[in-house]
């Protein structure tokens, strides 16, 4: 551990440590452009210079290794000096675009050459121009602002696992590019927006709509996945202008996933602003009374097990509560929210949880998948997948369809028999699993829908309490979830003895069908039934619905989501939900007095103060929880019927993501069907 | 030139030769480091295919060494002696660095743009001969000097230059080295000193 002298003051910083990290270990700042703490040290950007004593020249400090006696200073003309001379050299070809650029307001290299620059140019050349490159629906470019810190090219090699980026040329010529300028093909990709200290890259679906100086910031909890990745919406008006990440170490880093950050303008788009009624066949807008009318004559005479109820991915738990609630108090317990299918236990809480958590992950040394598609079912969980593999030497096996996760992966077939064989000890995945200290399995909802999902999960189970999973500190058992709902659906004990399957035989006798917001799965079982749609977008399920009552989306409300870890977030309210659409708790309530029996609970707080009677970790907000490891599952032989992985929907697998113009436009980059609009088409 | 430009769909694969001297590139780097031949190979490949890298042969090269494309075209583009677009049979590379410059390069550029036809960078019409101007060449102590293949061509004149050219025109084979009589480098005239020494030996 060196210790050394910044500033007049000593420091003591870790082995291996930077001298950049120590000056700001001392409260030094220290202006930098290809420095980042998440990515490899380049050195190229030489903003990060200070003067060293017995040094000849200013060192540049984030490549420096911080040594024992070191004396550094941060604040002397000889440095400030240095950071001009930089900063001159950079603005020489840098134009001076600034009220015409994206970035102007939240950009680095705008702000350091305020701080840090001398505030005139002695250049009166011209400044060399460079080719702008088509990388994507995603990624506006504007080559002749970039600086050349690489932060991009590192993203996307390290971090993203994208190994085409890079610069070519050299010198005045230099070049950042993909290769032959295709597409920056990653689920990772709009990060390097947030990673671009200049306007070079930036994000084309948000290109001249706003100012970052007039939007109002709200940090919330995004429900693409079942990550719970924390994001801040940035609003102008009533309008979800982007999404940016917020930083969070168990969670999501400060990275997203490009579904979360461009699905925003989906929000916006096929909205139900007003309930409808069907008449003669077609739905007709109504008032709230005319259709809260509709649904209570549906009701007439209609026994408690005569209705069920669905709830989607995205309903918050407040939601389902309210539902949970309604149906209760007229006598039905059949709500389900496994709509794949999925057989979880509900028994024991670490059998659907991610008890290793996303940050756990980088503890790992082996890692079995069964039946899961981290890489588009959670993308940030493949990130952090990924960054053990690099960082650690994670050992990756994958039992399903061969998979391409963006690192190597040791593929065991797509046959869950092969459990069996691990399980006895047969196989040479068993052999790792024993040698391996800490080893982790992740089960996907391929493998629970599976026809024997029951034995896998057993099997599974099996395999963690044989090989050492489950150990003082470390639970290796996981499941991977994809809704953002799932896991707070089954802590409220939404679901039904049979599962869906059950569900689906009994909905001949099914009088009343609720669905709440779910839309992408097969319900046409209950075509007979009357159906009440209460969801944010006009898709499937309002589409067959006879009554459709407008909700809101996760941007309108605050709601509370468990995610897959089993960490209990909640999101905040950033915009108001459009025309006549409310919180859906709040409809279900209103409902529940027009049918005579009022739920117990007239605003949010006393609902969650109801809810936490009903499952007490709902109060206790940001914590990973440690799920007490128990018996569950049944044992049964497995069929040996290939596993399937969810994802290939990834930029349509919800309403919103499905009303994204700009993720439709990623899904046809991705296709390469390049669509040009004309008159007549686009 | 962007991107865009570089593509091509023509195919490129090693000769049976090249793919075996290749093979030897490889074992001189321990296994898993087989990126390190990317050079060697891209030269060959260059060599190969007429005296400059299309796009398949970027790509062939990066399959076979199991490299990302992109990190094979950093390297392609990065260094200058690998051409990225068609050039002729003949390719005449004249330095013009410093010591070339200050013994008259300008004249032997001059003298081979005029009896060409071409500028420099240029390539004839009839597709024969690249004017290509390099930095130092190495052969500082016999400036000026070009290089056509893989032979140096030094202290040159205009007339040395232009001789060279018709030369080649005539399909006639040249005399590598000093084109003005001089060994090697030797002073003109002969050696100066040890003049005894090599006597005595001789």
């Amino acid at each position: 551990m060196p210790t050394l002298t910044v500033n007049g003051q000593e420091v003591t910083v870790e082995d291996g440590a930077t001298v950049l990290q120590a000056c700001e270990a001392a409260g030094a700042e220290i202006p930098r452009f290809c420095y980042h703490e998440r990515l490899s040290i380049a050195g190229n950007c030489r903003m990060c210079l200070v003067e060293m004593e017995k040094a000849p020249k200013p060192i540049a400090s984030c490549a420096m290794p911080a040594g024992d006696g070191m004396v550094i200073h941060t604040d002397t003309e000889y440095v400030k000096k240095a950071r001009e001379g930089v900063m001159e050299f950079l603005l020489i070809n840098h134009p001076l675009d600034c009220p015409i650029c994206d970035q102007g307001g939240e950009c680095d290299l705008q702000d350091q050459s305020v701080a840090y620059g001398t505030g005139e140019s002695r250049y009166q050349e011209n400044k060399r121009a460079v080719n702008d490159k088509d990388i994507g629906p995603l990624i506006s470019t504007t080559m002749t602002r970039c600086i050349h810190c690489m932060r991009c090219v590192r993203f996307s090699t390290e971090v993203a696992g994208f190994q085409e980026m890079g610069s070519i040329w050299r010198g005045e010529h230099t070049e950042v590019t993909t290769y032959l300028e295709g597409l920056l093909d990653s689920e990772m990709s709009g990060n390097v927006i947030d990673l671009c200290p200049v306007g070079a890259l930036t994000s084309k679906p948000y290109a001249f709509t706003a100012r970052s100086w007039e939007l109002k910031k709200v940090e919330t909890v995004d429900v693409m996945d079942a990550v719970g990745s924390n994001i801040r919406l940035d609003t102008r008006g009533n309008e979800v202008m982007r999404v940016l990440p917020v930083l969070n170490e168990e969670i999501n880093e400060e990275w997203i996933s490009d579904k979360t950050r461009f699905h925003y303008d989906g929000l916006k788009k096929r909205r139900l602003d007003r309930p409808y009624v069907r008449k003669s066949g077609k739905l007709q807008a109504v008032e709230w009374g005319d259709a809260f009318l509709a649904m209570q004559k549906a009701l007439k005479g209609v026994k408690g097990d005569q209705i069920a109820a669905v709830v989607g991915p995205m309903a918050d738990m407040e939601s389902m509560f309210a539902l949970k609630g309604l149906l209760n108090s007229m006598g039905s317990e059949k709500i389900e929210s496994r709509l794949c299918g999925a057989e979880i236990d509900t028994k024991v809480r670490a059998s659907y949880l991610f008890n290793t958590t996303i940050e756990g992950i980088e503890q790992a040394d082996y890692c079995l998948i069964i039946g899961a598609n981290p890489r588009l079912e959670a993308t940030l969980v493949n990130s952090r997948l990924r960054k053990a593999v690099v960082e650690n030497g994670l050992a990756v096996a994958n039992v399903g369809p061969e998979l391409d996760l963006t690192f190597s992966v040791n593929e065991l077939g797509d046959d869950p028999k092969v459990l069996e064989s691990i399980l006895s000890g047969d196989h040479d995945a068993a052999k790792a699993l024993k040698k391996a200290k800490k080893p982790m399995l992740i089960l996907g909802e391929g493998a629970l829908r599976h026809k024997s999902g029951k034995a896998i999960l057993a099997h599974a189970r099996d395999i963690a309490d044989t090989y050492g999973l489950i150990a003082d500190g470390w639970n290796g058992f996981n499941v991977l979830h994809s809704a953002a709902s799932q896991v707070g659906a089954l802590d409220l004990g939404l679901t039904v003895e049979g599962n869906m399957a059950a569900l689906r035989d009994d909905a001949a006798n099914i009088k009343v069908f609720f669905n709440l917001g779910e839309d992408d799965t097969d319900l046409s079982a209950f075509n007979k039934s009357f159906k009440i749609y209460i969801g944010s977008h006009g898709d499937a399920g309002a589409a067959s619905a006879d009554v459709v009552l407008p909700g809101s989306a996760y941007s309108e409300k605050s709601g509370t989501y468990i995610n897959m870890e089993g960490r209990v977030q909640r999101s905040a309210k950033a915009v108001f939900a459009p025309g006549a659409a409310r919180e859906d708790w709040s409809i279900f309530r209103a409902f529940s007095e027009v049918i005579g029996n009022a739920l117990p609970y007239n605003d949010l707080n006393e609902l969650r103060k109801h809810m936490a009677d009903v499952c007490p970790h709902v109060m206790t907000l940001d914590v990973a929880p440690t799920a007490e490891w128990n018996k569950f599952g049944r044992k049964a032989k497995i069929a040996g019927e290939a596993l399937s992985v969810g994802g290939d929907n990834y930029y349509r697998s919800n309403p919103i993501a499905r009303a994204s113009k700009i993720l439709a436009d990623c899904e046809n980059a991705r296709n390469g069907i390049i669509e040009e609009a004309t008159g007549t088409n686009g | 030139m962007t991107g865009a430009a570089l593509k091509s769909t023509e195919t490129f694969e090693f000769t049976p030769e090249n793919n075996e001297w290749a093979q030897g590139q490889i074992k001189k780097y321990p296994e898993g480091k087989q990126a390190s031949a990317v050079m060697p190979l891209l030269h060959r490949a260059q060599e190969q295919n007429n005296g400059w890298l299309s796009t398949a042969a970027i790509e062939y090269v990066a399959d076979y060494l199991d490299m990302p494309k992109m990190r094979v075209m950093e390297v392609a583009t990065f260094y200058t002696m690998y051409n990225h677009k068609p050039v002729g049979k003949h390719v005449i590379e004249i330095c013009t660095t410093t010591p070339c410059w200050l013994r008259g390069s300008d004249d032997i550029v001059a003298a081979a743009t005029d009896e060409l036809g071409v500028k420099m960078g240029q390539t004839t019409d009839d597709g024969e001969f690249t004017l290509l101007e390099v930095e130092c060449a190495g052969a500082c102590v016999n400036a000026p000097v070009c290089a056509i293949h893989k032979e140096y061509y030094e202290d040159l004149t205009p007339d040395s230059m232009r001789q060279i050219i018709k030369d080649l025109k005539a399909g006639k084979e040249l005399k590598a080295g000093p084109q003005n009589g001089r060994h090697r480098s030797e002073p003109l005239g002969g050696p100066t000193t040890l003049a005894d020494f090599v006597k005595a030996e001789g």
